[in-house]
């Protein structure tokens, strides 16, 4: 297998552990007075393009900022809970750079690209430092120094934490580094604007064309670069743990206008979601994976188990995580503990009225923490419901608010009865492919964070998609952007009466009439679920030939229906919540045809992907490294044409293994 | 702008002179209600009528107590204009339903600075106006130095220089008083029954004002501490919101009481 | 039809900043009281939607309680009637079969409606932007560890930190004051070494920016903190006030 030329990474030559900091030194570089007269627009405010956009503003780069949302504290890195990875060794358990370059590439099941994973890891600890002294609170020992908790797929402390809202801290943090930048006049910001298209001049990306979300109308915006740092596409499964208005839109454009989308079909499950409880449900709640740390998760040994969990006496509970995976437990990966969920309840031995789900249960850690703690006060002969009490009151301590949030969902005490999971649709690891300065196949167009396919391979590690938005965002965008701007410095800026903007709004003005005037029957949110419906049915958790091929028949069956039934409520020159998802759905029927594609042709188990195919005896994953280690970046040829173009992935420093959590 | 005017006419600014002129009115009326507490004395308002001489003539007090009606005005004006912009900030369109999880009295400090207003002018009307400018008759008391018996009538005597004339008889037995009976006036104003409802009703709004005006003048200089807080409370609660209200609204019952047995 | 609740729901309907709103009402049936109170909405939309009619604007994105987008005053209550709890996590089991429930816009001067449920927040970005942040370029860091932070100060930081910007306190607030808001900001970052060096600026910048829009003045009723979703304590704006006026009494400017 040979990468195919129209895929060039620029990868630095040299060693992989000074790949990044020779490649920093010699990057060419922009002079702070032309870096004024250069435009760069950012898409997405959340940590990728926050930080972006405020440390090319504090480089003197002229900034354009967008975000659908109202205001961009509200971009979806927010929710994220449970923390950011960092190679500090601050708790001296033997973490480094390779360490965490290691685990990260093991995690994603080696299709990930080495010398990007070896800087994130090399950027990590800077992360912390920059949102340390920009007023991030995280979490501190009595010391005062930072504290530090474990995470899935890792056997090393290093993921800092602010509670269960480290995304929360986080982003808000490089918010306010953007709002500053805003206030010095630095940044031009635009809320409630959507992005619909990438405007081309002479093969390079030079602009967009944005909605105001208020106003309907649309406009031209020039920029010698464009950043699409607009998150994930999880909601093409419609129900995800992502926020209602996370979409494929900017990225997809970005595609169509000749950036390659990379590994499309790498979709993570995350293990630890609040089951769905019926129809009407809208979006999924995830349940922070720190809470696999101390709690359990098991399944009755015998199927169709009505009994409460506390009447099930221990030894009929089967802790399947802790049986399957000795070494790692109930922190085993994302996707292995997704999958063994799954495969428990479609053997039968789910529980709840669905039956789709799992226990996770508590118990055990009271008691471990209630002694802790009658230790620690001097109590003698504590009654056991005296250490259940002070066990329950540590817990409540570390994850209180995610108890709360169980119970205010479910309406059920997690305190008194164990809680009930069951995975959801959480992440992409797939996006847009870039090399290795972030860039897109398209001149000047570059995706950060979730949006591209770099860091995570097949799958993701726990608190591990904060740390690549912020390394893309803080310390390497600022750098490698210079080895295209550099060449730009002559260009002006253009007109945005230009012939390709005209051309560009045209398209984009003749879609959103066309959506509006259909005046079919169907809400764009009828359209929205049916897909959810196809993709996680044929293209989720487990994925086979024979699923895939009809999804793709059903989503273009469905793309179809789509265009000619659609009832789109409202006006064009208004705010219109119902165009605005429309425009959307269509994006994500598009893309779902492409990841079932992707699906189909990556005839291996890997990662988030599992081909039912090809599994080992005991049902594991079964990858081909002979044949598929490479990263599938597709070329929009045409509507529903694809070209596939691979990148072969070569791995000089780790010794590639059969994934083992045993 | 200068810092000052900067400070004063922001928001915070504009509290904290609410709440400065706030606890200095407190004061007062620490001052005021123990100095009227004499009028529960068996003394034929003795004490009191001295009492009010000294108030109205010592200087020092009476530079104090220009500040004081400067600071109520001060305080009242400032607090309507924030009652104004407050309501302005809210916007055109008020809410159809409100259920607003405060304390009445902390959402009417406007109206409840209003009657009180309208109360301190009907009140100074009727004591300082009178006192000062109005005809009021003098009493005279003869305090006997030896038993201490306290016995007194009207003066009809020629009038005297000021408020109040003090001497001791030539047996050195008798103290004589002879004073302006604001004493009398009171007792006078309370027999109607009306006057004294308008008082005690306006010492509820006094009441109210200050259960949440006492604690809230603290926070907003900026004094919350968990250790200290409960004592604030306490006071605002049972010493300005409570005690000193009922020992006022207690003056007008008493005398009306008092009226009806004579 | 999931569920067999029954409900009348009051809606304020608003076109645009430029007209005139008013209530309308709708009848909603077979609710269940697993739903959220936003996907009570959801159905509703769907029948508007089904009958051919304009459907119910609101704003809402994460739906876990966090972003600060969704913003209904639910029976004269902002996030309507539990504590500590947004719109989106509201339940349907909070409320009874045979309900009426009326749901109205944020109402400030700082937060026009743009349209039916949805207001521009926009203010409280621009107050951050005044100074909510601490001058730190990309870069300029030392290590994390080089300054301790007493857990006690670290914790109050957090919990100040909590704040998502939604704007339920300006609502609550008679005055549609912004202090709890502001402060929350201020008090995050005076409560930590890393906010000392702008600790007086900061204080200044923000409080003439958060007048500048119109917000009202603070009456300590508390109604704020007590509707606030993340319990942001009434404390901070002491605090405010505090570094406000040291900062205007104790500065050369």
């Amino acid at each position: 297998m040979a990468t195919s030329p129209k895929l060039d990474a620029k990868i630095p030559d040299g060693p992989l552990e000074t790949k990044w900091t020779k490649y920093r030194s010699t990057v060419p570089l922009v002079n702070p007075a032309n870096k004024r007269s250069l435009e760069i627009i950012v898409i997405g405010t959340g940590l990728a393009g926050a930080s972006a956009a405020a440390t090319l503003a504090e480089l003197g780069y002229k900034v354009k900022a967008f975000c659908f949302q109202d205001s961009p504290r509200r971009a979806h890195s927010i929710a994220a809970q449970g923390g950011i990875n960092a190679a500090k060794n601050y708790q001296n358990d033997g973490d480094s750079v390779y360490r965490l370059f290691y685990d990260t590439i093991k995690g994603g099941d080696y299709r990930a690209r080495e010398s990007n994973v070896y800087r994130l890891a090399e950027v990590s600890g800077n992360i912390i430092d920059q949102c340390v002294a920009a007023g991030v609170p995280f979490a501190r020992e009595y010391g005062g120094l930072l504290s530090n908790r474990s995470f899935g797929g890792t056997q090393v402390q290093r993921t800092f934490y602010a509670a269960g809202q480290t995304g929360q801290q986080l982003l808000l943090g490089a918010y306010s580094g953007l709002q500053r930048q805003v206030g010095a006049g630095n940044i031009a910001m635009y809320t409630r604007h959507e992005m619909l298209d990438v405007v081309m001049i002479d093969g390079k990306c030079r602009g967009i064309i944005a909605r105001n979300l208020i106003t309907g109308e649309l406009e031209r915006h020039f920029g010698h670069a464009v950043l699409i740092c607009s998150g994930g596409y999880g909601n093409v499964f419609y129900l995800s743990t992502n926020a209602m208005g996370s979409n494929v839109t900017a990225a997809w454009k970005a595609h169509k206008k000749g950036a390659f989308f990379g590994n499309p079909c790498f979709t993570q499950i995350h293990p630890t979601c609040i089951p769905v409880s019926g129809d009407h449900q809208s979006k999924l709640t995830l349940m922070s994976e720190s809470l696999r740390n101390d709690g359990r998760i098991w399944v009755p040994k015998k199927k169709d188990d009505n009994r409460p969990a506390d009447q099930i006496p221990e030894d009929e509970r089967d802790y399947y995580l802790e049986r399957r995976y000795p070494a790692f437990g109930n922190l085993v990966p994302r996707d292995i503990a997704s999958r063994a969920a799954k495969e428990r309840c479609d053997a039968g031995y789910g529980v709840g009225t669905s039956k789709m789900a799992v226990y996770l249960d508590y118990y055990a850690a009271y008691e471990r923490y209630g002694k802790g703690e009658v230790n620690k006060r001097g109590i003698h002969n504590a009654s056991a419901d005296q250490i259940l009490q002070l066990g329950k009151a540590v817990v409540k301590e570390k994850y209180g608010n995610l108890f709360d949030m169980y119970k205010q969902i479910t309406g059920e005490d997690p305190y008194q009865v164990p809680m009930r999971i069951y995975p959801a649709v959480h992440y992409t690891m797939g996006g847009l492919w870039v090399d290795y300065n972030l860039m897109t196949t398209v001149p000047g167009l570059y995706a950060l964070g979730e949006a591209n396919f770099s860091d995570h391979g097949a799958n993701r590690l726990g608190a591990s998609a904060l740390m690549q938005g912020l390394a893309d965002g803080y310390f390497v965008i600022p750098y490698t952007i210079g080895a295209y701007l550099a060449s730009e410095i002559r260009t002006k800026a253009i007109s945005t009466d230009h012939p390709a903007f005209v051309q560009a709004e045209k398209e984009v003005n003749d879609r959103i009439t066309k959506l509006i005037s259909i005046k079919g029957t169907k809400s764009p949110e009828a359209y929205h679920k049916e897909l959810g419906k196809i993709m996680w049915d044929k293209c989720g958790m487990a994925r086979n030939e024979q699923g895939l091929k009809e999804a793709i028949q059903e989503i273009r069956a469905l793309k179809k229906e789509f265009w000619s039934n659609v009832k789109v409520m409202g006006d064009v020159d208004e705010f219109n919540p119902e165009l605005d998802k429309a425009n959307r759905v269509a994006d994500f029927i598009e893309l779902g045809e492409l990841m079932c594609m992707d699906a189909l042709d990556r005839n291996e188990s890997c990662g988030g992907h599992f081909r039912e195919e090809y599994q080992t005896e005991e049902g594991e994953a079964k990858r081909d490294d002979e044949n598929y280690m490479y990263v599938s970046a597709w070329e929009y040829q045409g509507e529903s044409q694809w070209e596939l173009h691979k990148e072969e992935l070569n791995y000089e420093n780790i010794k590639i293994a059969q994934r083992s959590y045993k | 702008m200068s810092w000052v005017t900067q400070t004063f006419s922001s928001s915070l600014g504009r509290k904290l002179i609410m709440s400065l002129t706030g606890l200095f009115l407190c004061t007062f009326l620490v001052v005021h209600v123990s100095g009227n507490l004499q009028l529960f004395n068996h003394d034929e308002g003795y004490g009191f009528n001295k009492y009010a001489a000294f108030m109205s003539t010592f200087t020092p007090i009476r530079v104090v107590s220009y500040g004081l009606y400067a600071f109520i005005l001060w305080h009242a004006v400032q607090g309507l204009w924030l009652a104004k912009d407050n309501r302005k900030a809210r916007g055109a369109q008020r809410y159809v339903v409100v259920h607003n999880q405060s304390t009445w009295a902390s959402r009417n400090m406007a109206l409840l600075g209003t009657m009180l207003l309208l109360y301190i002018v009907v009140h100074m009307h009727d004591f300082w106006y009178v006192y000062h400018y109005g005809d009021v008759p003098y009493r005279q008391y003869e305090e006997s130095l030896v038993t201490g018996e306290i016995s007194s009538t009207p003066y009809t005597g020629q009038p005297i220089k000021g408020r109040l004339e003090e001497y001791v008889r030539e047996d050195s037995q008798t103290r004589v008083t002879i004073v302006k009976d604001l004493y009398k006036e009171t007792t006078v104003a309370f027999s109607n029954p009306l006057l004294v409802l308008f008082y005690v009703l306006g010492m509820a709004a006094l009441a109210y004002h200050l259960v949440h005006g006492f604690w809230s003048a603290f926070q907003t200089l900026g004094w919350n501490h968990p250790k200290y807080n409960p004592l604030i409370r306490f006071l605002g609660v049972w010493v300005f919101g409570i005690g000193i209200p009922l020992a006022f609204a207690a003056m007008p019952i008493y005398f009306y009481i008092k009226s009806l047995g004579a | 039809m999931e569920g067999n609740m029954n409900l009348t729901l009051q809606v304020w309907r608003q076109k645009n900043s430029r007209t005139e709103g008013r209530m309308e009402t709708y009848q909603l049936s077979g609710i269940s009281e697993d739903m959220s109170f936003l996907e009570m909405f959801d159905v509703l939309n769907e029948q508007l939607v089904h009958e051919g009619k304009d459907p119910v604007s609101f704003d809402h994105d994460c739906r876990e309680g966090i972003c600060g987008a969704c913003s209904m005053y639910i029976n004269g209550r902002p996030h309507g009637p539990l504590q500590g709890v947004t719109t989106c996590q509201l339940h349907m089991r909070s409320f009874k079969d045979g309900d009426t429930i009326v749901v109205e816009p944020w109402r400030a001067q700082a937060f026009p409606v743009i349209k039916d449920l949805v207001t521009d927040r926009a203010a409280f970005d621009r107050i951050i932007s005044a100074g909510g942040y601490i001058s730190v370029n990309t870069g300029n860091a030392q290590d994390a560890n080089a300054i301790p932070v007493a857990k006690e100060n670290a914790d109050a930081s957090f919990m100040a930190a909590a704040c998502i910007g939604c704007g339920a306190c300006v609502a609550a607030c008679k005055n549609a004051s912004a202090m709890l808001f502001t402060s929350a900001k201020i008090s995050q970052l005076a409560l930590l070494p890393q906010g000392e060096a702008e600790r007086t600026a900061r204080a200044k910048k923000m409080v003439a920016q958060m007048d500048e829009e119109g917000f009202g003045a603070c009456t300590n009723t508390g109604a704020c903190a007590a509707e606030c979703p993340k319990g942001i304590s009434m404390e901070n704006i002491a605090r405010m006030n505090r570094e406000f006026f040291v900062a205007e009494i104790g500065t050369k400017d």
